[in-house]
């Protein structure tokens, strides 16, 4: 073969097109191409400040977390759970700044069947989201944040930004609101590696037992609980 | 600047199933083979072991194993009278990418089509006469029969392993099978998977109804099997983190547990990864390919000759590169002539959500990708469709593949979707809940088609690809009545509440159905009709043959992956048998 592995390897230019990661184009021959310690596990989240928010934006979105997912006398609520850490996290990498995604233009509204089409990545229309957020509790609360308001102040924001009729300027509310609960709900239930799920509040009030990965003793044990508590895959216990 | 590589025999365009079912028959006869592949090497120690393999957030919710849309995407409408839109984040269905394509995070439900799915426009015009099938409907034969595909789908579920209970061997029908089933010649090679309680509570109930359940045919073993290739597959655990994920416990059949290992190792093979290839090039009169162009992540553009061209990408992919580099004539909705793109087709998926009592606990996280019991009784035409005013249908049943808290908590109707009512909803019916669902086919019509798109093009400044599709009535009130049936069985389960979600409205391009995008690239006995004769070889360009469910005419009830193989397989035989002794069309059109 006249084709050497150096003509390959060399160069960084259409890189980011073709893989995620920095990986670069390779011949597999003759034998299976296994290195040690090439794998990419989830590398935990440090406990240090808010990457993305600001100390504001954080207070918001540690109350809104906290009404989408409220404490209870069993579990506690997206803020102790850590839902709001997850989402800081997450919009500080590659899901915020949407790198996967087809961000090509021309944008275009469309039919809900096509999707959205909005040129926002999704740490811009946080961005966008709480700030309108803030300016639209100030003018209808006399001047209170998000924050100061009452649970149910709270609850009436975010069903105005759900179903109507509150509106924003630079951010469609609805989309602005989707997208919260659906981080708020990942921040719940995804593995306590990223941030959220605290001590695996999500997974031990359902009864999820994590990762586990297997259940060839169990599975013929008809209607019986399961007895094991849940594990993380960085082998994490509650 | 493209610079010219030695020719070889083969060039494989895309390292997933069938490139690697093409590479391992054609290496295997001696055939200089280079497979290249857009996406990266992937093999399951680095990169899915069992200590990280179960992320739901990472690999279900961020999609980590599949293409990325800003690499490729598609734009999609409803009909030819709206203006197209880019698809920026999958919803629908999810586009493979890498070695192993969607072989690696497949749930390796492991089916066979019905023989009468192979003919379904004489089939149906024989039973229920012409003028039965809708206007516009453009459904047509496979040119090929079941019976000349079997030895193929047996030999793709003995390189599998495959768990199941054979339901018709050689005609005779056998207890505990799919009694629908066409005949095979051989059980199947492990028996199939334990049952979880749900499924088993199903099967119960439909056997009190009078129908005949069966455990669904499973790419996870029920044990560990070593292949005619001698590559060793482990027992599934059960894990719960099948479709969408990779297998840490080589137990699902994929190309990495099942052929590449041999594949890898053979001298004449070589595979070249994170390269793309960006055309099928042509000779001057366009009736041979002289290879393909192909770009690595470096930029660099190289041409690689070869003998024989096989394009093996995933279905939509396959249809966007013949119409990239000018192979066969687009199809135009307006004339319905022309066959790149023509009789673009889907699956119809539903489900039945069913609440239980605390007594009831379903531990829904102990499953397979492919667990369940099925009733076959409603798919293709097992049942009298005279008076239901459609044709087609699909397998129903109990084959919940998951209990990911994410994508699986299950909440009643009129639950709020956020708040203390959705706490309380979530932490009540996670263990006490179970979804049944139907799995029906599609048929093809005259105004669902792809083309490429005017407007958006991908990162290379290549056009995308423009689907226009929607379900049609045909297909809605199949979707009506498959749910119904299995929403009658689930509610003698025992169910407090039960909340039927039929298919309806306009298809979404949003919400997660199913992967099985079909057609485009259509096979047949027709060239006026079909792109591919019955052996996927190309009518117009004889040295490139064109694998995967692009060639499906329409799609049938099934899960497609095994006849997808089988496809592959009985291609390979014939370009081994036939197309080497004397290269040409193997079919006079």
């Amino acid at each position: 073969m006249a084709i050497h592995r150096r003509d390959l390897l060399t160069g960084a230019a259409l890189g980011l097109i073709l893989s995620a990661t920095s990986a670069k184009a390779r011949i597999i021959a003759g034998a299976l191409p296994w290195e040690p310690g090439s794998g990419t596990p989830p590398i935990p989240v440090d406990a240090g400040p808010w990457k993305f928010f600001t100390a504001d934006e954080a207070a918001a979105v540690e109350a809104i977390v906290d009404r989408l997912i409220p404490p209870d006398a069993d579990t506690p609520g997206g803020k102790e759970a850590g839902c709001a850490a997850f989402i800081d996290r997450e919009l500080a990498g590659t899901y915020g700044s949407a790198r996967r995604l087809y961000m090509r233009p021309p944008f275009t509204d469309g039919s809900p069947e096509q999707g959205p089409q909005s040129p926002l990545t999704p740490a811009a229309r946080y961005r966008r989201g709480l700030a309108a957020l803030d300016k639209y509790c100030r003018q209808a609360y006399g001047g209170k944040t998000f924050v100061q308001l009452s649970d149910a102040q709270q609850d009436t924001v975010l069903t105005g930004m759900q179903k109507g009729p509150i509106a924003f300027e630079t951010v469609s509310a609805t989309g602005f609101f989707e997208q919260i609960l659906a981080n708020t709900r990942e921040g719940f239930f995804a593995d306590p590696a990223y941030g959220g799920n605290r001590n695996m509040v999500g997974w031990k009030m359902i009864g999820f037992p994590g990762a586990r990965y297997d259940y060839r003793d169990w599975v013929e044990r008809h209607n019986e609980p399961y007895p094991l508590p849940p594990i993380g895959i960085t082998g994490r216990r509650p | 600047m493209t610079r010219r590589l030695p020719p070889t025999d083969a060039v494989i365009i895309g390292l997933g199933w069938t490139g690697s079912i093409l590479a391992q028959e054609l290496t295997a006869v001696g055939l200089n083979v280079v497979a290249i592949e857009r996406g990266p090497w992937r093999d399951t120690a680095t990169d899915f072991p069992t200590t990280y393999a179960q992320d739901e957030l990472r690999y279900h919710i961020r999609h980590d194993l599949f293409l990325r849309p800003a690499q490729e995407t598609m734009t999609f409408r409803n009909n030819a009278n709206q203006t197209a839109l880019p698809i920026r984040s999958w919803g629908s269905f999810m586009p493979p990418n890498g070695v192993g394509g969607g072989g690696t995070h497949w749930n390796a439900e492991t089916w066979r089509f019905l023989p009468s799915d192979f003919r379904q426009r004489s089939h149906n015009i024989e039973r229920y006469g012409k003028n039965f099938l809708p206007e516009g409907m453009t459904i047509q034969d496979w040119g090929v029969t079941y019976e000349e595909l079997e030895p193929y789908y047996d030999r793709f579920e003995y390189l599998c392993g495959t768990s199941g209970t054979a339901g018709n061997l050689k005609g005779e029908i056998k207890k505990g099978g799919n009694p629908f089933e066409g005949p095979r010649s051989r059980e199947y090679p492990t028996p199939a998977q334990k049952q979880p309680y749900g499924p088993t509570l199903f099967a119960k109930a439909a056997i009190e109804m009078g129908y005949q359940p069966f455990p669904q045919p499973s790419g996870n073993l029920s044990q560990a099997y070593t292949n005619p290739l001698g590559v060793t597959l482990g027992p599934c655990t059960y894990c719960g983190f099948c479709e969408w994920f990779g297998c840490g416990n080589y137990s699902k059949a994929s190309p990495q547990t099942t052929i590449l290992p041999i594949l890898v190792r053979r001298p004449n093979f070589e595979a070249r990864t994170l390269c793309e290839v960006v055309k099928i090039n042509l000779d001057p009169a366009g009736k041979r390919a002289t290879g393909v162009t192909y770009v690595d992540s470096n930029g660099d553009s190289w041409e690689q000759p070869a003998e024989l061209v096989l394009l093996c990408a995933f279905q939509l992919f396959n249809v966007q590169m013949l119409l990239w580099s000018g192979i066969g004539k687009p199809y135009n909705p307006s004339t319905n002539e022309g066959v790149i793109g023509r009789n673009y087709s889907y699956q119809v998926t539903s489900s039945v959500n069913a609440f239980f009592d605390e007594d009831k606990i379903f531990n829904p996280f102990i499953s397979s990708g492919s667990i369940g019991m099925c009733v076959d009784d409603f798919n293709g035409d097992n049942f009298d469709h005279g008076k239901l005013g459609f044709i087609g249908g699909g397998y129903i049943g109990a084959v919940q593949t998951n209990g990911r808290p994410l994508q699986s908590t299950l909440t009643p109707k009129g639950t709020p979707s956020w708040g203390a009512g959705w706490k309380q909803a979530v932490k009540q019916h996670y263990l006490h809940a179970y979804q049944t669902v139907t799995h029906g086919g599609c048929c093809s019509y005259r105004d669902a088609y792809l083309d490429l798109d005017p407007t958006y093009t991908d990162a290379f400044g290549r056009k995308l690809l423009r689907i226009t599709f929607d379900f049609h009535e045909n297909e809605l009130k199949m979707s009506q009545h498959l749910t119904d049936r299995v929403a009658e069985i689930t509610r003698a389960m025992g169910p407090r509440q039960l909340d039927k979600f039929p298919r309806t409205g306009h298809y979404n391009s949003t919400i997660y159905q199913t992967t099985h995008t079909c057609g485009g690239v259509v096979m047949g006995d027709d060239p006026q009709t079909s792109a591919l004769n019955r052996y996927l070889q190309s009518w117009d360009v004889p040295n490139l043959f064109v694998t995967g469910a692009s060639a499906f005419p329409q799609n049938a009830g099934y899960n497609p992956t095994n006849t997808v193989a089988a496809l592959a397989f009985m291609a390979a035989d014939a370009i081994v048998n036939q197309y080497l002794r004397s290269p040409g069309p193997l079919v006079q059109a």
